[in-house]
């Protein structure tokens, strides 16, 4: 004999099964932008912005200097000599200040690179602003030739005064296969 | 509903067809202690090579691919579907149903697990090796640098996700539609309660573990960078959506087991559960819980340190309905007639030895000292301690509890107790000494090692190979039991027993309930 109503069932299957893809949905829909957003706005990993600062600073703070310590890493298997001009440089906050990275490609193909920046401690992240940078776009070398590579950044006048030392890391990476696909930052 | 009162049908088809519970929790049961076999074996081979320092046995290339499907096999293959199994036989027994509220349904969560695992077992001999990047599956590892064998693996996932959900939704139908009258809510075995709250849970998780595959699978073949720097990606992302599935799953596999006990420890103590209320409202809170700790798994990963004191705190605050557990347990044989058969012994050895393993995840959960103990043997020992002398040793109590039960006959006593001393020595003979060798730094997943942890990882293989050997005499004793045990016809097994299933004949008809049974409603919860 059945006891139950089939509707009953019918029911909470739909119900349920209404969750599990709204699950599936969540992770794609919402964790990955929400930790993209929250790395973003928080620093967190040391992630700086994707895009080119454009608001002015206040003014010059002449009362400190920052440290800032440049960092070059190949990932695995890239083949550039890639570098920055300087190694450190001391910085007033609120002054826009300029760089250089360099790069060569050795090999004999044309290549296109991505740097992906990360700034330690993660804290100064959000004080850290660029105006430009080769990082904001893929980079493009012919084979067996060099480029120098612009960085122009602000240090904010609100960095917490117990940071004296910002490190600025960028790493690179070989991306001439999925050149032209995927948005970067 | 004249179909409905013949026995079972005859011959291979009355199981690839069966739409019947018992039947479907019997596959379920024995699919499961093979894959306990084989999870098993891996086991083996890993101990036998870090038996003495060196390059003993197998290439570290082959080491790696054992630790990885060990912990896939053991979790998804092993421990999950012997609960589910359970459940199936179980929880129509327990609630006075006549079945699953989806018997169709049943039939195909369970026939695509068997297919799956064989595929998952071949990608060993595939060219390039079966995964190697552990059962957590680290991206890039699993990405960037995995064999081609992960492609195949992540079809395995979505397929085990699939069987998990459909399982789930089954119960939780079951439970919520199919209770006879007069089974309230709180009435309910906590058996049930338990699952039921874990079918929750497996509904909410398993799609994201899904989710986490298949960015997998896209960053592989389809160019997305979900976890690759290069593209804009974060390999960081992955650990968080792995452990946002990973934590409520080890919670997942230990609220069912909390259910088992919590039915066999009353009935050898002859008294009704302490603070039965209190114990739903701690699942519950646990369950919730679950969900907002993940990172205590990525406390070295470089978090803020808000995330890292939120994390420690939310995952301190577990032990508390955690403890509640322990406390009722106790207090349940507090001044009961104790005696204590193969099944409450294992009982016991599961709240002794899963009182040590919450005891070292408190250890872990301190963010400061988690920097010491992370990825070393320390992490081994305490979600050894956690799941082997937890979820399997009371999967093990409840095969002993429940088999005179489904089958009619009583197991040999002396031989599962037997079973259960060396079992519990050879457990903490495997797994105590991992705590010692891990506070000193050996790191876990390693195929060779440093001379001075030498003895402690000779004194942990020999422990694993009587924990294993010892599991042969379970499945001796299980079948010597079906084929030729004692006839036993009481329908009340035990004397201190309480609940539906205890009403039944013994051995448990094909077809029981089919009239729902009466429920007393003086009479408290069973
Ligand atoms: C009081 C309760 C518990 C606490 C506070 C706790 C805490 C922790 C912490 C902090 C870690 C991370 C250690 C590290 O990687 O450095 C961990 C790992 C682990 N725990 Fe627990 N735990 C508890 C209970 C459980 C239970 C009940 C289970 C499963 C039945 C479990 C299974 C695991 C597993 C499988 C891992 C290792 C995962 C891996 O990296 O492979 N834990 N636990
Ligand atoms: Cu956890």
């Amino acid at each position: 004999m059945i006891r139950i109503s089939e509707n009953a069932n019918v029911d909470t299957v739909i119900k349920l099964v209404t969750v599990a893809i709204g699950m599936f949905a969540f992770v794609f829909v919402v964790m990955v932008p929400l930790y993209d957003v929250l790395c973003d706005a928080l620093g967190i990993n040391g992630k700086t912005s994707g895009e080119a600062y454009s608001s002015v600073q206040a003014g010059v703070d002449d009362s400190r200097e920052i440290t800032i310590q440049f960092v070059a890493t190949n990932n695995e298997g890239m083949p550039w000599d890639f570098g920055p001009s300087v190694t450190v440089m001391k910085v007033n906050p609120g002054a826009v200040n300029d760089t250089v990275f360099h790069a060569r490609n050795p090999l004999p193909e044309a290549m296109v690179a991505q740097a992906i920046p990360s700034v330690s401690p993660a804290r100064a992240a959000e004080y850290f602003h660029k105006t430009e940078c080769f990082c904001f776009n893929q980079q493009p070398l012919d084979g067996e030739s060099s480029a120098e590579m612009p960085l122009q950044f602000i240090v904010d006048m609100d960095l917490p005064r117990d940071i004296r030392t910002i490190t600025l890391s960028y790493t690179i990476f070989d991306v001439t296969e999925m050149a032209g696909g995927v948005a970067v930052r | 509903m004249g179909d409905h009162h013949h026995g079972p049908a005859k011959g291979i088809t009355r199981w690839l067809f069966t739409t019947n519970h018992k039947d479907i929790g019997t596959m379920y049961l024995w699919f499961s202690f093979a894959m306990f076999i084989l999870g098993g074996a891996f086991a083996m081979i890993i101990r036998a090579e870090l038996f003495q320092p060196g390059m003993q046995l197998v290439e570290p290339a082959f080491f790696n691919q054992m630790t990885t499907l060990h912990g896939l096999v053991m979790v998804f293959g092993a421990i999950m579907p012997s609960f589910v199994g359970l459940a199936n036989w179980m929880i129509p027994l327990m609630i006075g149903a006549p079945d699953m509220a989806l018997p169709r349904m049943n039939n195909w969560s369970f026939w695509i697990l068997p297919p799956t695992f064989l595929m998952l077992a071949s990608t060993l001999f595939m060219e390039g090796g079966a995964p190697a990047f552990g059962w957590t599956f680290y991206a890039p590892l699993s990405t960037t640098y995995a064999p081609p064998s992960v492609t195949l693996f992540i079809f395995s996932v979505h397929v085990l996700g699939l069987s998990s959900i459909m399982g789930s939704i089954n119960i939780i139908a079951t439970v919520m539609n199919m209770r006879a009258p007069g089974m309230t809510y709180m009435k309910m075995p906590l058996f049930v309660w338990t699952w039921l709250i874990t079918a929750f849970l497996l509904v909410a998780v398993m799609p994201v573990l899904a989710g986490a595959v298949t960015m997998m699978l896209m960053d592989i073949h389809f160019g997305t960078s979900f976890f690759s720097a290069a593209g804009g990606g974060d390999p960081v992302l992955f650990q968080h959506i792995f452990w946002f599935f990973g934590h409520p799953e080890v919670y997942i596999i230990i609220l069912p087991a909390f259910g088992v006990v919590s039915q066999i420890i009353p009935a050898f103590s002859r008294k009704p559960l302490f603070g039965y209320d209190s114990m739903v409202y701690a699942t519950a809170a646990i369950a919730f819980l679950s969900f907002i700790v993940w990172a205590h798994h990525m406390y070295t990963v470089g978090m803020p340190v808000a995330g890292e004191l939120f994390f420690m705190y939310a995952t301190m605050l577990i032990a508390v309905p955690t403890g509640v557990k322990v406390f009722n347990w106790i207090s349940t044989m507090w001044r009961g007639s104790l005696t204590f058969e193969t099944p409450m012994l294992f009982s016991i050895g599961f709240l002794i030895l899963f009182t040590i393993g919450g005891f070292t995840g408190l250890m872990l959960s301190i963010a400061p000292a988690d920097f010491q103990y992370h990825d070393s043997y320390f992490v081994v020992a305490h979600f050894h301690y956690v799941m082997v002398a937890g979820a399997v040793f009371s999967m093990t109590a409840a095969i002993y509890y429940w088999l005179p039960k489904w089958c009619g006959r009583m197991y040999n006593e002396a031989m599962g107790k037997t079973h259960f001393w060396i079992s519990f020595v050879g457990f903490n003979l495997a797994f105590f000494p991992q705590h010692f060798v891990g506070l000193a730094g050996m790191p876990r997943r390693i195929p060779d090692y440093a001379l001075q942890f030498a003895d402690f990882n000779m004194m942990s293989s020999i422990g694993a190979f009587i924990y294993g050997a010892s599991q042969i005499l379970f499945l001796y004793n299980v079948i010597a039991t079906i084929v030729s045990g004692k006839p036993t016809s009481d329908e009340k097994v035990w004397d201190g027993a309480e609940g539906l299933e205890w009403t039944v004949a013994t051995p448990a008809p094909y077809h029981t309930f089919e009239t729902p049974p009466r429920i007393d409603p003086a009479h408290a919860h069973s």
